[in-house]
């Protein structure tokens, strides 16, 4: 390769005014939301939500996910995404800072199976004290078949798959799925080499 | 899509940035198949670009010009190949020139500027090309360790053409004697630590209005050709 590749840096604690200025209420326009999917989207209407850890067990109140994602159908959106406009985003960012607990809450509806894979949201991980994002992914409890047969979980070894897999809860009339990022420790998540 | 290089990024874990010990999965990550690297991301096109997102000099104005120091960052961003990438979404933040964030959470105890958020976004043109007029950021203490300070850097995040092809980086500026006891500065291979360096460039630098700077940045791109 004739050129190397930029170096990572951290995001650093103070990205919000930034990255995810309308979800932290600051005063600047936001490319994306939290919101990947509205109500009008055909499919499976779900609340994702969670915290992410670290090592020593503290939640993390300064992590931004990127979610990414197909709609029920299987399509991935590939259109120029206007971040005004409603329907399905596929797209999504949010961060964790919005209350002291550190949870975040994504909406959106629930992706297809596609090409022989269990229905999944792609997840980037990013945060002050890592200067690398990480990439993981959240599969669904309730898709055990497919899951059993998916290509990717299958790289993982099998005392580990778990910690992909997001809980199905229903939640005042919501289907809610639980999903903890543990960055580091006896649970720790999966991150790929992506 | 090319894998991420390791002999250019920071290591996940650099002891002297302390936060970095505990914030970073200890297992190693799980490798996979190049053929499974492969998800395209959303393009994004003009619809997210409204006409002075990339001017922070005028983006945030409520009663006046923000104060510090004008600059101009011109770049390009390539892949591995020295291709020039289009249509990639720049997205930028930084403190303003005393070292303060706008964020409610920054105890810095410098003045904030009522006319400077400190956020900005850009879309490459079809050679790769962006551009941002911004003020020169100051630098800020923290409290990793005794009398730490950040050099002065404004953070960068890319979006590739593949979901895999993302970057957030900070780029600093030439000759700051702060480098030397920064540790997230240091957590780049120092055979590395340049490719974070803007250039200061008289050629860019507009008469009586701003000094010019330039900064390129490498994504990972694809080893085969072309972006359809
Ligand atoms: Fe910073």
């Amino acid at each position: 390769m004739k050129y190397k590749q930029t170096p990572s840096q951290t995001i650093g604690p103070f990205f919000a005014h930034g990255l995810t200025a309308e979800q932290y209420r600051y005063n600047y326009t936001s490319i994306a939301h939290p919101v990947v999917a509205d109500h009008s989207v055909p499919g499976e209407q779900i609340i994702v939500q969670g915290r992410v850890f670290d090592g020593a067990g503290n939640s993390c109140t300064d992590a931004m996910l990127e979610c990414w994602q197909c709609d029920a159908e299987g399509r991935y959106s590939d259109r120029q995404q206007d971040p005004k406009a409603g329907g399905f985003k596929g797209f999504g960012r949010v961060g964790t800072g919005m209350n002291e607990a550190g949870r975040y809450e994504i909406r959106t509806i629930k992706p297809a199976s596609i090409y022989g894979q269990a229905p999944h949201i792609n997840v980037t991980l990013f945060m002050r004290g890592m200067l690398n994002h990480q990439f993981t992914r959240i599969y669904f409890s309730d898709e055990e078949d497919l899951n059993a047969r998916d290509k990717m979980l299958n790289l993982v070894p099998e005392d580990r798959r778990q910690t992909l897999i997001a809980r199905r809860l229903e939640i005042a009339g919501a289907t809610v799925y639980e999903f903890n990022i543990y960055v580091q420790g006896e649970q720790e998540t999966v991150f790929f080499d992506l | 899509m090319n894998k991420r290089d390791w002999n250019n990024h920071p290591p996940l874990v650099y002891p002297d940035y302390k936060s970095t010990v505990v914030r970073n999965p200890a297992k190693p990550l799980i490798p996979v198949p190049e053929e499974m690297m492969d998800l395209r991301m959303p393009v994004y096109g003009d619809a997210v670009i409204d006409k002075l997102d990339h001017d922070l000099t005028k983006n945030s104005i409520v009663n006046g010009e923000p104060l510090g120091e004008r600059i101009v960052i011109h770049g390009k961003v390539i892949d591995e190949q020295g291709r020039g990438i289009p249509n990639v979404l720049v997205e930028i933040w930084q403190c303003n020139s005393t070292g303060r964030y706008i964020h409610k959470l920054d105890q810095h105890d410098a003045p904030l500027d009522p006319n400077f958020v400190g956020a900005g976004r850009a879309l490459t043109d079809d050679a790769g090309n962006y551009r941002f007029y911004t003020i020169k950021p100051g630098a800020y203490p923290w409290g990793n360790h005794p009398n730490a300070w950040r050099p002065a850097h404004i953070h960068f995040s890319l979006f590739g053409h593949q979901f895999a092809d993302r970057l957030i980086t900070q780029m600093y500026f030439p000759g700051d004697p702060l480098f030397a006891y920064d540790p997230i500065f240091n957590s780049v291979p120092a055979h590395a630590r340049d490719l974070l360096v803007a250039d200061f460039k008289i050629e860019l630098t507009e008469p009586g209005f701003a000094l010019g700077y330039e900064f390129n940045i490498v994504l990972r791109g694809s080893r085969q050709t072309p972006f359809e």
